[in-house]
């Protein structure tokens, strides 16, 4: 059960077990912590194990790729044809989809069965997974808190070994914050890398969609499946295929690592200020020269986020009217009265919050004071991170600023679980990769998240220095002691 | 800069979200306490900056006039709160 998708890959291949066989096991698992950890939206065994055939078949036939038989959990965020697909949200507690995201296509055609769909933050809105209408995640490492959000049940499924993988999505830090307070590896590409098509969108021009696996190296397969050019998203990016995995093994020697005074200042402390100062020890180690950069406008990402998502949230979920699809209120008067109470039922309040939030920044009047403001402080944050890239390969900093905090304790202040994505949401600003891996525990025994960032389409090479560390320590292959585990 | 509670009335009518009076007392608080953190973006000058859309520089792509998706109405209807004749069915609009 602690096998990566590299050595699941080796198993098949081998013949030492078959597709059918691994999804039972996971399903039986998934069967046996769900009930406790509340990763899974849905779980669909005929249809895993139908894929899981089909799977078996494909090798047999040597056609299968290197995943092959494979299996993965899928973010509830992901259209999947015939599978329920809620967001997290009762507004779509009623919606089979008619179709597959690309993300999904992309996964069927490498034979990766799907283990089902992984619970999540309503629309992709939280960091804690508390604002799913399907009840929150436990985090395995304490079942008194939190997994992190929006990916939640993505995270928490990794890291008790419901599934080898899953994907996620990131808007603000909804892969890396989830994949360090679950301890876990977590990868957000350059924005445009992995088709949005049936993903669906919450803030369009920062969404992305990525891996979650235990490994660096099982998130650089991953990604070469779900990355390519996708015509019906229109901010795919038609680039050359390349092999995410080509930079796994070059060695650090030479590699200059940029260390944000901005993030290293009193905010930061404690044992997540050890574990950081250790990872960057370990980095020198091998080879690695570390360089001070600067990050000016950082201090101000959160504001202009909390402006740029919601307006754009606001114009995205206006599709949910109770029209097409999804919940209908059952009682109304007219058509207005219908959408009022259509959306003041089907959408929990943290979405209402957001939607709420945008519509005003986007009224006559506010526009310029708030939208474009926000907007030109997304450019000086992007030109700090273009400037700071002049003097580094990438970018390290702690992921979150606290390991998993208690499920309640943020609820009651919005503006205190915003800041959960304080050394996150920068990077979704200016459209670059990053990624989160583990790098040590609290005094409590809850993991701790390293945050690389990558210049524009580097994912290979930050996925080569989070291998070359993976290598040389045994944080990510820590797991949770779950119930009934020997 | 604070919220009235007429003004949170006002933005739920924009984005028709139906609010009875207990909540609009509780969305003024939290949204005037967003409001706060989004204030300190007025702490920068930013005369002169471009305003950034988007993180790459894209440009809308164009293809050719051709019908190139399948009629899927039916699947698509089949999910649909209310349907009739191929028409989604909503109430009553002009008298």
């Amino acid at each position: 059960m602690n096998a990566t998708l590299k050595s699941l890959s080796t198993t098949l291949a081998a013949g030492k077990a078959s597709s059918v066989e691994l999804c039972q096991d996971y399903l039986a698992r998934i069967q046996a912590l769900n009930v406790s950890l509340n990763a899974f939206i849905s779980v669909d065994a005929d249809k895993t194990l139908a894929e899981a055939r089909a799977a078996d078949a494909l090798r047999a036939s040597g056609q299968g790729g290197l995943l092959t038989g494979a299996p993965i959990a899928h973010k509830d965020i992901f259209c999947a044809e015939g599978w329920l697909t809620t967001c997290g949200s009762k507004m779509l507690s009623n919606f089979i989809s008619p179709y597959d995201a690309h993300v999904i296509e992309r996964f069927k055609a490498a034979g990766m069965p799907c283990l089902g769909k992984t619970n999540m933050d309503e629309f992709a809105m939280g960091s804690s997974n508390e604002t799913s209408f399907y009840g929150p995640v436990r985090n395995p490492w304490d079942a008194e808190r939190v997994p992190g959000g929006s990916s939640g049940g993505s995270a928490a499924c990794v890291a008790a070994r419901m599934a080898p993988a899953a994907t996620g999505t990131d808007t603000g830090g909804s892969i890396r914050q989830p994949a360090a307070l679950c301890g876990i590896t977590g990868l957000k590409p350059t924005y445009g890398v992995v088709s949005r098509y049936g993903m669906i969108a919450f803030a369009s021009s920062l969404d992305q969609g990525g891996p979650m696996a235990q490994t660096a190296e099982d998130c650089a397969l991953l990604l070469n499946v779900m990355a390519g050019f996708d015509a019906r998203d229109s901010t795919s990016l038609e680039r050359p295929k390349e092999d995410y995995a080509r930079g796994l093994n070059q060695p650090l020697a030479g590699l200059r690592i940029g260390l944000p005074r901005e993030f290293f200042g009193p905010g930061l402390v404690g044992d997540t200020a050890k574990a950081v100062e250790e990872a960057i020890a370990q980095l020198r180690k091998l080879g690695a020269e570390t360089v001070e950069v600067g990050l000016p406008n950082s201090n101000l990402s959160v504001a202009a986020y909390y402006v740029l998502a919601p307006a754009e949230a606001s114009s995205n979920l206006s599709r949910f009217d109770g029209v097409r699809y999804g919940y209908r209120t059952p009682e109304y008067r007219d058509l207005t009265d219908m959408y009022e109470k259509t959306r003041a039922e089907g959408f929990g309040s943290e979405v209402k919050r957001r939607i709420m939030i945008g519509s005003y920044v986007l009224s006559h009047g506010y526009y310029d004071a708030y939208y474009i403001q926000a907007q030109r402080l997304r450019r000086l944050i992007a030109n700090d991170f273009s400037a700071a890239f002049q003097q580094c390969d990438v970018i390290l900093s702690p992921t979150a600023p606290t390991t998993a905090f208690k499920l309640g304790e943020k609820t009651a202040d919005p503006v205190e679980m915003y800041l959960s994505d304080i050394y996150t949401i920068a990077v979704n600003l200016a459209g670059l990769p990053g990624m989160s891996l583990p790098c040590g525990f609290d005094a409590r025994g809850l993991p701790i998240g390293l945050q690389l960032i990558g210049n524009y389409f580097d994912e290979a090479r930050m996925l080569g220095v989070a291998h070359q560390y993976q290598l040389a320590t045994d944080w990510h292959q820590r797991r949770p002691a779950m119930e009934g585990d020997a | 800069m604070s919220l009235s509670a007429e003004d949170v009335k006002r933005i739920a009518k924009l984005a028709r979200i139906r609010v009875n009076e207990d909540e609009v007392v509780a969305y003024q608080s939290q949204l005037n306490g967003i409001f706060g953190l989004i204030e300190q973006m007025q702490s920068v000058d930013t005369a002169g900056i471009a305003p950034m859309s988007h993180a790459q520089d894209l440009f809308q792509r164009l293809r050719a006039d051709e019908v190139i998706e399948p009629d899927r109405r039916a699947a698509f209807q089949a999910i649909a709160p209310q349907t009739e004749n191929g028409l989604y069915l909503v109430p009553k609009v002009i008298e």
